[in-house]
C-alpha cells in the first residue's frame, strides 16, 4: 500500500466558473496516490473535461477559472499556473478527441511531445524506442501524417505524445471513445502498462466496464460534484452503479443512449 | 529569344523581393493565422535602419545590413508584445485591422526621421555584371537570387529540424493541443515576428540598395509581395518563393512586351499583373499553389 500523504495530485475543493457564470465545478476534492490509476467517471457535462483543463492550466483558454480550491501536483501548488509550467512540472494530458497534429507525421507528434524536456539525439532516440515498444504497430506508420491513421493508432500516437515528456502523472480524457471493442483492449493494456512503469494515471472515462477494470480507485462526478467515491472494486459491486454505469440494471438497459437517458433522470446528488 | 531571357532574368530579380517579403507574410500567418498588413512598412524600415547605420553612422555595408535585421526582429517582437499580445483570443478580423493601422503609424515615423527624399542607401555591388552568352546579369540581382534561396533553405530546415519550428508548426495547427504539449504559444509567436522582422530587412535592403534610390514608399512593393504569398498558399515558404517568381516574371514580360503589343490595354499594365495572376491561379487552384487542405480531423 501506498502512504496515504504520498500523492501525486491531489485537489481540494475546486471551484469553477466559465465566462464568469457558468459554475462547472461545485467543490471537488480528488486524490491520486502515487503509481495509481484513479477512474473519473460522470455522464455528458459532469464536468470532467473541466477537471483535467483545471488541472493542466487549460481553462483560460476556454474563459474558465478557477474561482475556488487548490491543486497540488507532487506535493507543489500548481492552481492558476500556466500549461507550459505545469507540464514541465510533470503532468501530460491526452485531450478528449485525441487532438493529435494530423499533418504532422507520427514522428513528428512524438517528437512535440517531447519539445518541453529538450532531450538530447540519444535520449530522443531512446524514448522513440519505447514508444514503439508500447505500441508496435507504429512503426510502420512513423512517416505518414497522423491524420491519415485509423481511429485507434491515433489514440496511440496521442498516448505515446504525451508519454514522450516523461511525466509522473497521466491524465487521459475519455480514451476509448469511438473505438472498436478490440482497441479498446489494446489502449486498455498499454494504461496498465504505463502504470507499471510508475507512471500515475487520471482516467476519465464514460466507459465505467473498461477504466473501473484497471482502476484502483474511482470518483463519479454527477453536476460538478462528487457523488461517490472509494476503491474500484467496491464501486464496481455498487448497485446504483451497476445500474447506470455498467449497464447491468433491469430492463437490461444495455445501450448507451438508453442508460444516458435514464442516467439524465435519475441523480445522486443535487 | 535574348530579349526573352533578359526579361525574365530582370523578372526573377523583382520576383526574389516579392519572395522575401512574402516570407514575411508566410512565417507570420503560419504561427498566428494574421495576416500582417504592416509587413510592407517594415520592410522599409530595415531599409532606413541599414540606410541609417550605413551612411549617417559610417559603418561597414555588411554591419550596417545585419544591424538592420536584428533592428527589425526587435520592432517584430516590440509590435507583438505591445499591440498582438493584447489581441491574443480576439476575432482574427480585429487582430489585422491593427495591422493596418500600423502600417500607417510605422510609414508615418520613417518620414518623420528621415524625410520624404530620395536617400542612397549605398552600392556595395556598384555596376557590376556577370555575363552569360547574350544575357548580362547585374550582381545586385544575382545577390536578391541568392538571398531568397538561401532564406527559403533555412526556413525549410528550421521548420522541418529545430524544436522552435515545430512547435511553431504544432501551434498552426492546434494551438491549444500545443499548449497542453507544454509548448509556450507567447514564445511561438514572438519568434514568428522576430523572423518576419528580419526578412523583412533582407527583403528591404535588396531592394533599395544598388541602383534603386531610397523613400518611404519602397515598403509599397508589399502590394505586389501579396498576391506572390496567396499564389504560394499562404503558409508555404516554397509556394511564397515560386509565386514571387511568378509575379515578378510575368510582371517584366508584361513590361516588356505589352506596350509594343498589346497597347490597348493602357500604360502601366505590369503594375496590375500580379492581381491578374493570382485570381487566375485561385480560379484553378483555391488553395494557392502549395496551400495545405487540411487533412479531415478524425
Ligand atoms: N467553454 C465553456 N464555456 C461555458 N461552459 C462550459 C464550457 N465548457 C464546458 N462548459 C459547461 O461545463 C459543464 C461541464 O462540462 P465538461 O466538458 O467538463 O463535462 P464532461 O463531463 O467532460 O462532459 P462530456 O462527457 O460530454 O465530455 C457543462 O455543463 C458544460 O456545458
Ligand atoms: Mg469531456
Amino acid at each position: 500500500m501506498v502512504d496515504s500523504r504520498d500523492h501525486v495530485l491531489s485537489i481540494q475543493n475546486l471551484e469553477v466558473v466559465y465566462s464568469d457564470v457558468i459554475l462547472a465545478l461545485r467543490g471537488v476534492s480528488l486524490e491520486v496516490p502515487s503509481g495509481t490509476i484513479v477512474a473519473l467517471l460522470g455522464a455528458n457535462g459532469a464536468g470532467k473535461t473541466t477537471v483535467l483543463r483545471s488541472i493542466s492550466g487549460l481553462l483560460p483558454t476556454h474563459r474558465g477559472e478557477i474561482t475556488k480550491g487548490a491543486i497540488r501536483l507532487d506535493g507543489d501548488d500548481v492552481t492558476n499556473r500556466t500549461a507550459a509550467s505545469i507540464v514541465g512540472h510533470g503532468l501530460a494530458q491526452v485531450m478528449e478527441g485525441r487532438r493529435i497534429f494530423p499533418d504532422l507525421s507520427v514522428q513528428e507528434n512524438l517528437r512535440a511531445g517531447a519539445i518541453v524536456r529538450r532531450p538530447g539525439r540519444e535520449e530522443l532516440q531512446a524514448s522513440y524506442e519505447a514508444m514503439l515498444e508500447l505500441f508496435p504497430v507504429l512503426k510502420d506508420r512513423w512517416e505518414s501524417a497522423a491524420g491519415y491513421l485509423s481511429g485507434g493508432e491515433q489514440q496511440m500516437v496521442a498516448i505515446a505524445q504525451a508519454l514522450m515528456a516523461k511525466p509522473k502523472l497521466l491524465l487521459m480524457d475519455e480514451p476509448s471513445l469511438g473505438l472498436a471493442p478490440l482497441v479498446i483492449e489494446q489502449i486498455r493494456d498499454a494504461i496498465v502498462d504505463i502504470n507499471r512503469q510508475g507512471t500515475g494515471v487520471l482516467l476519465i472515462e464514460q466507459n465505467a466496464q473498461m477504466a473501473l477494470s484497471i482502476a484502483d480507485h474511482a470518483y463519479i462526478l454527477e453536476n460538478g460534484k462528487v457523488a461517490k467515491a472509494g476503491p474500484a472494486d467496491q464501486l464496481r459491486a455498487d448497485k446504483d452503479i451497476q445500474e447506470f454505469y455498467l449497464g447491468m440494471g433491469e430492463g437490461g438497459r444495455t445501450r448507451l443512449n438508453e442508460v444516458k437517458s435514464y442516467r439524465r433522470q435519475k441523480q445522486w446528488s443535487s | 529569344m535574348n530579349d526573352f531571357l533578359q526579361l525574365c532574368f530582370a523578372g526573377m530579380a523583382l520576383g526574389a523581393r516579392y519572395a522575401l517579403v512574402a516570407l514575411g507574410f508566410v512565417v507570420i500567418h503560419r504561427a498566428t493565422g494574421v495576416i500582417n498588413f504592416a509587413q510592407g512598412s517594415i520592410v522599409a524600415l530595415g531599409a532606413y535602419f541599414a540606410f541609417n547605420a550605413h551612411q549617417t553612422w559610417g559603418l561597414p555595408f555588411l554591419l550596417a545590413a545585419i544591424i538592420a535585421v536584428a533592428g527589425c526582429a526587435v520592432v517584430g517582437i516590440i509590435v507583438e508584445r505591445l499591440l498582438l499580445r493584447k489581441m491574443s483570443g480576439q476575432p482574427v478580423f480585429s487582430v489585422i485591422m491593427i495591422t493596418i493601422g500600423l502600417l500607417f503609424v510605422i510609414d508615418q515615423i520613417i518620414t518623420m526621421i528621415w524625410g520624404q527624399d530620395a536617400q542612397n542607401l549605398g552600392d556595395p555591388w556598384g555596376i557590376d555584371t556577370v555575363e552569360a552568352g547574350e544575357i548580362v546579369l547585374a550582381v545586385v540581382d544575382l545577390w536578391a537570387i541568392g538571398l531568397a534561396f538561401l532564406v527559403v533553405g533555412a526556413f525549410f530546415l528550421f521548420f522541418r529540424y529545430s524544436s522552435t519550428g515545430l512547435a511553431m508548426r504544432a501551434v498552426a495547427i492546434d494551438e491549444e493541443a500545443a499548449m497542453a504539449r507544454g509548448i509556450s504559444v507567447r514564445r511561438v509567436v514572438a519568434t514568428a515576428w522576430a523572423i518576419a522582422g528580419s526578412v523583412a530587412a533582407v527583403a528591404g535592403i535588396t531592394l533599395a540598395s544598388g541602383p534603386a534610390a531610397l523613400r518611404p514608399s519602397v515598403g509599397l512593393i508589399a502590394l505586389a509581395a501579396f498576391p506572390a504569398m496567396i499564389l504560394g498558399g499562404l503558409d508555404s515558404p516554397l509556394g511564397a518563393v515560386l509565386g514571387g517568381f511568378i509575379i515578378g516574371i510575368t510582371q517584366t514580360l508584361t513590361a516588356g512586351y505589352q506596350p509594343a503589343h498589346a497597347s490597348w490595354l493602357g500604360q502601366d499594365f505590369q503594375s496590375v499583373t500580379p492581381y491578374a495572376v493570382m485570381i487566375l491561379i485561385l480560379l484553378i487552384r483555391p488553395h494557392g499553389l502549395f496551400g495545405t487542405k487540411e487533412v479531415e480531423r478524425l
